[in-house]
């Protein structure tokens, strides 16, 4: 039989600030995260916006000589799995170490380390490229490090699937625990794109908001003035680990692993299908592997990206699986917060997924206030809402068409029905 | 003169702390310094003193005292 899988421990790193109680209070508070980007020069660019970490200092945590070898996406990942081992209480001395993984979800990778060691290579030549530019960049470098720092010489992979990535992850994580190949492991996703390449690209894709003038109202998913989505960071973990193993060392259990699905779109490399059924078959595929029905998913924590084409597309795929249930079931994007942070979004979904459990809180959609027709779900605008919430559903769809569903289930729900 | 700069380079490099000794027969192997650490703190010397250390000459070092004479040799002669 397979074992379940418990979430034990959350960490993040976010534009504001690292651990999960300045995340959700932040969260409940409706606040946004996104402002003018101060880490580079950005005349030139049409968006100008960007949900940044400012004054990120991972040499708080680690040592200076650890952390100068890591790019940014990996320094994050680095500080919020530390974060997330300390909330699980997980003793590592006495582990089994070979039984101890890590997943990770990336979708660039050391983008930043590239454009440095390009830049030496044009100006100053071949000779006076870091060795350190290979193993700094390479998007498994996040997973390795994290191997390295904390010991785990288990499962140890990488999963990319662009904005879908930690979702992918945590699924792959999850399996490999309900199969027996290890008992705990480090997961989620991380991302550092806020560069000036990653922002010309998806800029000329016409993908980002350019609300410069009003950053903090740029990201806007389900409203009618929504113009693309803003580029964010960040890292969430999430400590998954069996069910026995967890109450072997009495942890607390904040949530279950229920179940994942997964699709793909088949149709574009950037664009949604119109006609949902890749998102709708992911749902589905989540829904029936976490032996669910629709009527007891209690929220909807939605991919959001308040692009133009996301928003209507996701809200079909809700109704098509939710049917009439769908106008009662609340669905949120913490994504108008928090911008969007590609690989590590889903991961800081699921952070926020289960911590809406232990709360009893579900944070607002911030900036929905013109409604558009081809959105009209109940995303609770604005207000954070009190709700008693036992199963949520979290969506995330990368480029690629590239689809990921997950289903969560509280701790004390999943806890009641492993005694009987 | 040239050992105080080198020493100086790696000591930025690896973060030490100031009351770390170094000397003439300090060596980066006995440092336990990672190689690809080595390979960025010979760049960093070549820069400093603006040469270029050929890869054969590398394993001829023994020791930082090693390299400053064949800093000084290159600057002087």
């Amino acid at each position: 039989m397979q074992k379940r899988v418990a979430v034990t421990g959350l960490g993040c790193v976010t534009a504001f600030g690292t651990g999960k109680k300045i995340l959700f209070d932040n969260l409940r508070a409706g606040k946004s995260a996104v402002s003018l980007i101060s880490s580079f020069d950005t005349s030139d660019f049409k968006t100008k916006i960007a949900a940044e970490i400012k004054n990120f200092d991972a040499s708080l945590y680690f040592s200076k000589n650890e952390t100068r070898k890591m790019d940014r996406f990996t320094q994050l990942a680095a500080v919020a799995a530390k974060d997330a081992l300390l909330d699980s209480k997980i003793d590592l001395e006495k582990l089994d170490k070979s039984r101890f993984g890590v997943v990770l979800g990336v979708g660039f990778g050391g983008i930043s380390t590239i454009l440095e060691q390009h830049k030496i290579l044009l100006e100053r030549g071949p000779r006076r490229v870091s060795p350190f530019g290979v193993p700094m960049c390479i998007p498994n470098m996040a997973a390795g490090n994290l191997s390295i720092l904390f010991g785990a010489k288990g499962v140890c992979e990488t999963v990319s699937t662009a904005c879908a990535s930690a979702s992918h992850a945590i699924a792959a994580a999850a399996r490999l625990i309900q199969r027996g190949n290890a008992d705990i492991i480090i997961c989620g996703g991380s991302e550092a794109p806020i560069n000036p390449l990653v922002l010309a690209a998806f800029s000329s894709m016409n993908a980002l908001s350019r609300r410069n003038d009003e950053p903090e109202k740029a990201s806007r998913p389900f409203d009618k003035e929504r113009d693309g989505f803003v580029l964010g960071e960040g890292s969430g973990i999430v400590i998954l680990e069996s069910f026995e193993h967890a109450l072997s060392r009495n942890a607390r259990i904040y949530a279950e692993i229920a179940g994942a699905g997964s699709s793909a779109d088949a149709y574009h490399i950037t664009t949604p299908d119109p006609d949902a059924k890749g998102a709708e078959s992911a749902m589905r595929s989540a829904l029936l592997d976490s032996g669910t029905d629709a009527s007891e998913v209690d929220l909807v924590v939605a991919h959001g990206t308040g692009t133009l084409a996301n928003d209507p597309t996701e809200t079909k795929a809700i109704k098509a699986v939710f049917g009439e249930k769908a106008y009662k079931t609340p669905v949120i994007s913490i994504k108008s917060m928090l911008g969007h942070t590609l690989g590590a979004a889903a991961a800081l979904e699921a952070v926020a997924a289960v911590s809406v459990m232990a709360e009893g809180m579900i944070p607002p959609t911030i900036n929905l206030e013109t409604p558009d027709p081809e959105c009209d779900l109940d995303y609770v605008p604005n207000l954070a809402r009190k709700a008693e919430v036992k199963c949520v559903m979290t969506d995330s769809f990368g480029f690629g068409g590239q689809n990921s569903v997950l289903i969560f289930k509280s701790g004390r729900v999943s806890m009641r029905a492993s005694r009987q | 003169m040239y050992l105080e700069k080198i020493a100086d380079i790696v000591k930025s490099h690896l973060a030490l702390d100031e009351s770390v000794q170094i000397t003439p027969e300090t060596s980066l192997k006995g440092m336990k310094i990672d190689s690809l650490d080595v390979v960025e703190i010979i760049m960093k010397i070549e820069d400093a003193f603006e040469i270029e250390i050929p890869d054969e000459k590398l394993h001829e070092f023994k020791n930082l005292g090693d390299i400053a004479e064949y800093v000084k040799s290159v600057k002087e002669s």
